[in-house]
């Protein structure tokens, strides 16, 4: 039998009060169990209760307040009783831009309204969920079964599930791979790797365009025994699924990539913070990540979100793993000197990280031939909205949002608006739809590449309830540590509000730009730097507030 | 600052507001400028607590950053060129407060704030008046909570956390504009961890925790610090030796707080410290 609930005991025993293998520091590096914790708890009960979170807190250990602030952080972690089955359904921008209000209406009319139990179901509106081209879709909570996301996804469906009809995801079996990237990798050694990453001159796929081999090479020369890699696959800017599909594609190229960096820094652990509610590429991963076993030389750990945007911000993001609330950190020090648990850590994105073994194969030269000159490489990008074939696109660096449309078999009836990089990025005028998308052209002609998001919106959008519904969306996911964009979005939220209602004043919108520069200028992520973005953009091009 | 010369490893020499100066290698560009008597507001900043970076009141233009730099938590580089006074930063700074004031009942806060508002001309209703909304939390004799008045500076997390109490009775919960001090499940604090040192008082910028006995003065409209006095004195509870002053007013300790440059306390107290003297005047009271 167990000694004490330290090693298992389903009951405290006198060795619980008395005996602390490890000390006090082995207590404390627990804590980054917290989050799988409490994942657990709303897995199997629907819900955090407060005896739970007490069991928690005196197990990992972590004061219960503290617990409490991490459990109330994120969306998917509840700490009020829920139905037992919570169906998540999406209705932002990219859905609504593809005309799929159908299911949100047919919910409310099959269902009942949002948010109200109806049996032991519920659901509720989310944002982008990130399957944009596949169609409507849910994610749906269930206690005591495993979480699934479907799409596309009927109100019939989410109605059958939430009255408890069984359901599984269907996944494909995984098929092993050679892994022979890696196997040239270290036939070529640590730093000649690195030197074709800095040849290539790939910039990072995850919004940021920071230049790859830096960071690498950042990682590699920090000093420190313990080095991290962790791949950002948090994946939750509205309009963008490209991370998803990779997986979905080939767990193991992403493990290759990975694999590969851990070589090439020299890290001792790898992480992969993927999207809560990406369930099927988590079960791909995990599926691979089995067949795989030793090759990759290194352990990799798959860690889930729990529905919070702002875990996409790199600091943000380690401090999620530590099981701490998730909210960035002030930079400097940046990640490649202390990142995840204050070691060196490379962060790359997915997209990233799956052009390495490539990279390594054919050379860094020959990755830098494609493209442009600071835009390297081919891309992905995702077109969704008012397209006839929505999805991910692949392409040299060069290409331009029209002709990115055209792949996707061109708009559906008149186009209205575009929005390049999400909500995190801005509307086009006519003039930028035809600039090339490479990170020099963009930042020309002041457009966000971003994630690589293209939302196409023709002319039966309701502009005006979209460009409210991209404010609504930053006033929900500011993690509320800096005053410019906890307060900033919010009022950013109001104001739009009024002018959607025709409303506003002149006053509104002098307040309106200050606000925006204040939160771009001041805010300490990000998030606070991008927020007023597409709102600007948006009235700039006379999408909403005609009276100007 | 020691003026001293560059041969000095652990100095550098950097531009302030068009000047040459010389900083310690670690120092943040704040030490600098309060070293230098160049002022700048600050509302999450204390000197005894590490850097939260929530109010942003701080931020200076550095050459060649896109952005405005906190002062609090950057520290100084080679050269760095370091302008704390111009449109674009009193400009910043108006907002915030009228961010602030927007969200937030400021009617208690610090006299620096007070200053500062009135020097950026704060427009308090701009972004609409404040209006109350929660309930102040009364729930024991030694200190209230009124989360109207909070401005999420993080000081009292960090107190009673890591930096001073290694408690944990309250966090942040929830996210955005929502989030708020609290304990667990909003659990009344003597059934929280709370051990009553009250170093969260201590380090309050707003009013927002407070001495029962001032609340209940400022109700009763009978508070008035213009009558206090201040009296130094050393703890007598034990032996530690911490700095306690005495806040009285009409003959009776409405206040107990610590001094936060003294070296044995750092600001910060025990509960028979801060909360011991309701026992002295008890005790007092029963002698007469
Ligand atoms: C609010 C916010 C959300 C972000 N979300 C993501 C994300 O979901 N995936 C991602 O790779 N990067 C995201 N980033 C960028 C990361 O902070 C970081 O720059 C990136 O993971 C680095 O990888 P890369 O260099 O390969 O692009 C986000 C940044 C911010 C400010
Ligand atoms: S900018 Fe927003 S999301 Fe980023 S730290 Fe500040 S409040 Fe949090
Ligand atoms: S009185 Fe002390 S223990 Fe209680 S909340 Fe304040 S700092 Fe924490
Ligand atoms: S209660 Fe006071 S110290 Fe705590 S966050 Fe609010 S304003 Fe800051
Ligand atoms: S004082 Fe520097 S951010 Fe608040």
């Amino acid at each position: 039998m167990p000694e004490s609930t330290w090693s298992g005991a389903t009951a405290r025993t006198s060795a619980d009060d008395h005996v602390a293998y490890g000390g006090f520091h082995a207590a404390i590096a627990q804590r980054r169990l917290l989050l799988p914790a409490l994942h657990a708890v709303q897995d199997s009960v629907g819900w955090v209760s407060h005896g739970a979170l007490n069991y928690i807190s005196e197990r990992i250990p972590v004061a219960p307040a503290e617990a409490y602030g991490v459990a109330t952080f994120y969306d998917l972690i509840a700490t009020e009783p829920l139905p037992r089955r919570v169906a998540r359904v999406c209705d932002d921008i990219a859905c609504v831009a593809a005309g799929r209000t159908k299911l949100i209406t047919d919910l409310e009319a099959e269902i009942g309204p949002e948010n109200t139990p109806n049996g032991e179901g519920m659901w509720v509106r989310s944002p982008c969920l990130g399957h944009c081209e596949k169609g409507s879709a849910a994610f749906i909570q269930r206690a005591g079964e495993q979480a699934i996301t479907i799409a596309p996804v009927t109100a019939n469906q989410i109605a059958a599930i939430l009255d408890g009809e069984p359901t599984t995801m269907a996944t494909p079996p995984v098929v092993a791979s050679s892994f022979a990237g890696l196997a040239r990798a270290r036939a070529m050694g640590a730093e000649a790797v690195r030197e074709e990453v800095v040849k290539s001159r790939i910039r990072g796929r995850g919004g940021a365009a920071f230049p790859a081999g830096i960071k690498w090479n950042g990682v590699a020369d920090a000093s420190g025994d313990t080095k991290y890699v962790v791949c950002n696959a948090d994946e939750s800017e509205p309009g963008t699924f490209k991370d998803r599909w990779l997986i979905e594609q080939d767990p193991f190229a992403l493990i290759e990539g990975i694999a590969i960096a851990a070589y090439a820094v020299g890290a001792t652990k790898a992480y992969i913070y993927i999207r809560g509610e990406y369930r099927e590429a988590e079960i791909l991963l995990t599926s691979a990540l089995e067949v795989a076993g030793d090759a990759p030389g290194i352990e990799i750990e798959i860690r889930r979100g729990a529905g919070a945007y702002i875990c996409g911000e790199e600091t943000a993001l380690f401090n999620s793993i530590e099981g701490f609330r998730g909210q960035p950190r002030q930079k400097p020090p940046f990640p490649t000197t202390s990142g995840l648990f204050g070691a060196p850590t490379l962060i790359n994105n997915v997209e990233t990280l799956v052009a390495i073994p490539g990279i390594v194969s054919d050379g860094g030269d020959a990755f830098a031939r494609l493209g442009t000159e600071e835009s390297t490489g081919l891309k992905l990008f995702c077109v969704s909205g008012a397209v006839t074939d929505p999805g991910v696109y692949q392409v040299e660096f060069g290409a331009t949002t029209r002709e990115l449309i055209d792949l996707a078999g061109g708009a559906q009836g008149e186009v209205r608006a575009v929005l390049s990089g999400g909500a995190a990025g801005s509307f086009l005028t006519e003039d930028q739809i035809d600039v090339p998308l490479t990170f020099e052209d963009g930042r020309d002609a002041d457009i966000s590449l971003g994630s690589g998001a293209i939302i196409v919106f023709n002319t039966e959008a309701d502009m005006t309830a979209i460009t409210y519904r991209i404010a609504e969306f930053f006033a929900h996911e500011s993690c509320g540590l800096c005053v410019p964009c906890r307060v900033g979005t919010s009022l950013q939220l109001d104001i739009v509000g009024r002018i959607c209602e025709g409303a506003d004043t002149d006053a509104d919108l002098y307040d309106l730009d200050n606000i925006g520069w204040v939160m771009r200028d001041a805010s300490i992520c990000g998030l606070g730097h991008t927020a007023a973005n597409a709102v600007e953009s948006a009235l700039r091009i006379g999408l909403i507030g005609g009276k100007t | 600052m020691i003026e001293t010369t560059l041969a000095d490893p652990r100095l550098v020499e950097i531009t302030l507001n068009g000047e040459t100066a010389l900083a310690h290698a670690d120092a943040t560009i704040l030490d600098v400028c309060r070293a230098q008597d160049v002022d700048i507001p600050t509302m999450c900043f204390l000197e005894t607590l590490t850097p939260f970076n929530s109010c942003r009141l701080c931020v200076v233009e550095v050459a060649g950053s896109r952005t405005l730099i906190p002062s609090c938590s950057r520290t100084v580089e080679v050269g760095m060129e370091i302008t704390t006074e111009s449109e674009r930063v009193a400009n910043t700074r108006r907002i915030l407060y009228e961010m602030y004031a927007s969200t937030v009942d400021l009617s208690l806060s610090d006299d620096d704030t007070r200053r500062w508002m009135a020097k950026y001309e704060v427009k308090p209703g701009r972004f609409g008046e404040y209006e109350s909304h929660r309930k102040v939390k009364i729930q024991d004799d030694l200190y209230i909570r009124d989360y109207d008045k909070c401005v999420m500076c993080y000081r009292c997390v960090a107190a009673c956390g890591t930096e001073a109490q290694n408690t944990f009775a309250i966090d942040v919960a929830g996210r955005g504009l929502s989030s708020t001090i609290s304990t667990e499940f909003d659990v009344v604090l003597p059934d929280s961890a709370c051990v009553y040192c009250g170093n969260c008082i201590g380090v309050c910028p707003t009013g927002a925790l407070m001495f029962k006995s001032e609340y209940d003065m400022r109700e009763a409209g009978s508070w008035d610090e213009s009558r206090q006095t201040v009296t130094t004195t050393i703890c007598s509870f034990c032996g530690v030796g911490c700095s306690l002053d005495l806040h009285v007013q009409d003959n009776r300790i409405v206040k107990v707080s610590s001094p936060l440059d003294h070296d044995v306390t750092d600001g910060h107290l025990c509960i028979k410290g801060r909360f011991g003297y309701a026992h002295i005047q008890e005790e007092a009271g029963r002698s007469t």
